[in-house]
């Protein structure tokens, strides 16, 4: 099928052809409007695409022109895509929560002269910075409400122009043998659509992809996968990101699969149940929030209920992933798991919405080990993946059987990967970008002289799996005094996946070992303090107490036992820590607003700890100021204690990364 | 889809008047001759301080209670002795002060209550649900749905509205009302205990309806920066008696308005 697709279609409107010659009967698209599952199948979105791309040429637009495309997942929007595509034009999707001006700065920068936008919502947004947009002439719509009254001049609905193409279709031969010609004469190397990164470090920029490309990546991964037109995705993410663009649009043209669109963001959760997907993303906020949302329920249960899931969640934790993985299980255990799916799992993957899933992915951040062997276990598919955008996309994939919660596993197939001596992943792939979109410096800056590209995440590949994991911004990965690499999220997010840890903040950075500060979760130790009958005062009590300094020296033993496993992490054990007397809170400043830790800044605030860690005293005496919640500010002094740790022995001899 | 009796009346013209009303619950003086008019297509506020007799006068103009004296007038037709139900028929919905809903029933149900009256199908019919009852539910199913969309509700669709908060609970009422595809709409504190984000909201809705289905309304706020911002024109009431009648603007500048809001010495 990828050979078939490669050697045939080499752009995507080609791509559309070939869908409609072969699943011509098949559902390409669904949406929920009215209540109501509306379907189009690939002939009839073949024969919409075609109309709509003639009323985008009436329209002005022309081969090479960008146009904008901003909104939810609505089929229209991907029809709009799919026609710019056919035009020739490329087109430019933009994230329907941006407000005015990142809008604003994506559309001038992008030079659109069209925009094809959901609603009114949109259509005000970019009114509102008009002025900033002189190269704008036309905006497209999908939903009239609340419209009608605009100025029509530089604004239509989508319907009309995909009727004007109709008619134009239908009435003028020329307009046919025009648009035959059109898609002819796409080439494999002209650009495709340009994603604009979200820009969380400095502006975004406009990654620029091709159709040969996205094709060939889209092949490797359609075919890694076994995903045929039989699949289902729920395309419920956000249009302009590039997992949506490459799972649902790449994918789903490639290999035929339907891509359905939910009825409104808030209803997602109840559209997947509904429809149920056979391939599905979710980054590990949303499962964490899902099983969270379990978890309550099941607290409210009847007594039974609630003995029961429990009781069969322990089975599943105990055989589930080894059954996934097709490893040896007892019988016993493979029996208790089928009545454990009869009665727990599969109703509970029901009203998930996972019953039908074959293939999940989760990536994005770090994903706890707890949670991720949890929807393993109840027989989940889920792996891991790590991509960018510049490589639209996959970079590394974890293969059926081989699943570890902390690596993203190998290199796809036809990708390569490079680490370099600090660490820092490059890779090179085939759908790997041609460039920023008019920034020729910056293309520079992440590209190497042979054609690697730059992620700026460091990384380094596990000895006994073969995978590759990933363990900080290569920019925050310090070195120890005697050369060992030093990754602080890395440890920290090892540490945070205990529920009784809150933060944590790692220091080693030109220091002669790694030393942290803790933060404990003031539910998950207050209600173990409660069952143990540890009497407490305050947060500050509870944190300095004797006790409470085991239960943490227990994680961080095995977070060190854990390191230790890792050649080149063997060296970046803990060996002291303490417990802090406060909470981090960012209206202290410690923590910034999306929650985390700003280690320079605690480094300063906290030197007097610091110091401690790092010249053997046992405790410190430390004086803070900080800031109630009605903005009044008082001072918070204590005395913190400071635990030493042994180290394991690190696996192998000690080779040094450097 | 309108409402069928009475003759077509053009936007701007009076759609309902009242004429003179009084109203007196034993010695208790309600509402003492007030008049003014509802024009079709417009956005009329009612507002007056508490006691003012604001929701006296919604229930007057929705048949609910009998005035002693005047007369209403709707749609050219001066009515007599009339009960709610002839002003539903009539093609005048209302929600409450109090959300007036069926706890247990989902949001959808609610909604698709306010289609009864359209229902031609007898009980029995409904109870068989084929043939030309399941015709008629599926078309009047349709209709609640692009209320549902409308109001952007679809992700409640299916949650007994006890389950609600406040402000969808509502949305919903509002969705109820719209169900009856009234000509006029008299909505009775549509923001009372609402957050800003939700009486933003609900003013949205409010301006939409009255925009996309041409809906008349009338309604009664406590909140003057939402009255003043949604209506066309304002009734102000106190002690029953209507003390200044004008756009938002004339009316906040009214001397009597002034005093009966912020008092005045005796």
């Amino acid at each position: 099928m990828a050979s078939y697709a490669t050697a045939v279609a080499d752009t995507f409107p080609k791509l559309l052809i070939r869908n409609a010659k072969l699943y011509g009967s098949r559902p390409a698209m669904r949406h929920k409007d009215l209540g109501i599952w509306q379907t189009w199948t690939w002939g009839q979105v073949l024969d919409i695409v075609r109309a709509y791309a003639v009323g985008l040429h009436r329209l002005g637009l022309k081969r090479g022109d960008t146009i904008a495309v901003v909104g939810a997942n609505r089929p229209k929007l991907y029809w709009s895509v799919m026609a710019a595509q056919m035009v020739g034009a490329i087109p430019v999707p933009v994230y329907a929560d941006a407000v005015a001006d990142e809008l604003a700065f994506v559309l001038d920068h992008a030079d659109v002269r069209f925009a094809a936008v959901e609603d009114q919502e949109q259509v005000d947004k970019i009114l509102s910075v008009s002025q900033k947009l002189p190269k704008l002439e036309q905006m497209i719509y999908d939903e009239r409400r609340g419209l009608r009254d605009y100025d029509h001049a530089r604004l239509r609905p989508i319907d009309d122009v995909v009727a004007e193409g109709r008619k134009a279709l239908a009435e003028d031969a020329s307009a046919v043998a025009w648009l035959d010609a059109q898609i002819v004469s796409g080439k494999g190397s002209d650009p495709s659509i340009i994603l604009y990164t979200s820009g969380t470090t400095g502006a975004s920029k406009g990654v620029l992809l091709t159709h040969e490309r996205s094709i060939l990546a889209g092949s490797d991964t359609v075919a890694f996968d076994k995903l045929t037109e039989k699949d289902v995705a729920l395309a419920y993410l956000p249009l302009a990101w590039v997992g949506d663009h490459y799972l649902n649009y790449v994918q789903g043209m490639i290999a035929g699969f339907c891509i359905a669109c939910p009825e409104n963001t808030d209803t997602a959760m109840q559209d997947l149940r509904e429809i149920g997907p056979s391939f599905y993303f979710a980054p590990p906020r949303t499962l964490e929030m899902l099983l969270t949302r379990v978890t309550i329920r099941m607290e409210d249960a009847g007594f039974l209920k609630r003995k029961l899931f429990h009781y069969f969640v322990g089975i599943a934790r105990r055989y589930g992933e080894r059954i996934l993985n097709k490893q040896p299980v007892p019988l016993s255990g493979r029996l208790l798991y089928r009545l454990g799916d009869f009665l727990v799992y599969a109703p509970l993957k029901n009203v998930l919405g996972f019953s039908r899933v074959r293939v999940a992915y989760t990536a994005g951040e770090a994903i706890g080990p707890e949670l991720f062997g949890f929807y393993r276990s109840i027989g989940l598919n889920l792996k891991q993946l790590y991509g960018q955008t510049e490589a639209f996309l996959y970079v590394t994939a974890q293969p059926d059987g081989e699943i570890y919660s902390d690596t993203v596993g190998p290199a796809i197939p036809n990708v390569d990967i490079r680490i370099t001596d600090n660490g820092e992943v490059l890779f090179k792939s085939p759908g790997m970008f041609t460039g920023y979109f008019k920034d020729e410096a910056k293309t520079a800056e992440v590209m190497t002289e042979d054609g690697y590209v730059k992620t700026g995440d460091a990384g380094f590949f596990d000895e006994k799996t073969g995978h590759l994991k990933i363990i900080d911004r290569a920019k925050d990965v310090g070195k120890l005094n005697d050369g060992t690499m030093f990754p602080p999220k890395y440890i920290e997010n090892k540490l945070k996946f205990y529920p009784n840890i809150r933060e944590v903040v790692a220091y080693g950075d030109k220091r002669d070992f790694v030393a942290v500060m803790i933060n404990i979760d003031l539910a998950a130790v207050g209600s173990w303090a409660e069952r143990n009958n540890v009497v407490y005062g305050s947060y500050q009590e509870l944190a300095g107490h004797p006790l409470v300094y085991d239960i943490i020296e227990k994680h961080v033993a095995e977070v060190n036992r854990s390191l230790a496993a890792d050649k080149v992490m063997g060296g970046a054990q803990i060996r002291r820590f303490l417990i802090l007397h406060k909470e981090l809170d960012a209206d202290d400043g410690e923590l910034t607003r999306t929650q985390k830790v700003r280690r320079g800044f605690i480094a300063d605030r906290y030197a007097s700890l610091v110091t401690a860690l790092y010249d053997g005293s046992s405790e410190a005496d430390i004086a803070t100021e900080v800031t109630f919640e009605d903005g009044r500010k008082g001072t918070i002094s204590a005395r913190v204690k400071i635990r030493d740790m042994k180290t394991e022995p690190a696996a192998g001899a000690l080779e040094k990364a450097a | 889809m309108r409402a069928p009796s009475g003759p077509e009346i053009a936007v701007g013209d009076v759609l309902l008047s009242v004429e003179n009303v009084s109203l007196s619950f034993g010695g208790v003086k309600a509402v003492t001759d007030v008049s003014f008019d509802i024009r079709k297509g417009e956005i009329r506020a009612i507002i007056g301080p508490n006691g003012a007799g604001k929701t006296s006068m919604l229930n007057v103009i929705n048949g609910f209670y009998h005035p002693q004296q005047g007369r209403i007038t709707f749609k050219g037709k001066a009515r007599g002795h009339m009960r709610p139900y002839d002003a539903a028929y009539g093609g005048i919905a209302r929600t409450f002060q109090n959300v007036a809903l069926f706890r247990g029933m989902t949001a959808l149900d609610n909604v698709m209550t306010g289609r009864s009256l359209k229902m031609r199908r007898g009980f029995l019919w409904q109870l068989l649900r084929h043939g030309p009852a399941l015709a008629e539910e599926v078309e009047h199913r349709h209709r609640v749905e692009e209320i549902i969309d409308f109001l952007k509700i679809q992700d409640i669709r299916r949650v007994p509205v006890g389950r609600l908060p406040y402000g969808l609970q509502k949305r919903v009422e509002l969705g109820r009302a719209l169900a009856m595809e009234p000509e006029l709409l008299l909505l009775d504190e549509p923001m009372a205990g609402m957050n800003i984000e939700e009486k933003e909201d609900m003013s949205r809705f409010i301006l939409d309806v009255n925009d996309y289905y041409g809906t008349t309304i009338a309604l009664i706020e406590h909140d003057m920066g939402v009255v003043m911002d949604l209506s066309d024109r304002v009734v102000v009431l106190d002690h029953g008696i209507k003390i200044a009648d004008g756009t938002p603007d004339d009316v906040k500048k009214d001397q009597a308005v002034i005093d009966a809001y912020l008092g005045v010495a005796h």
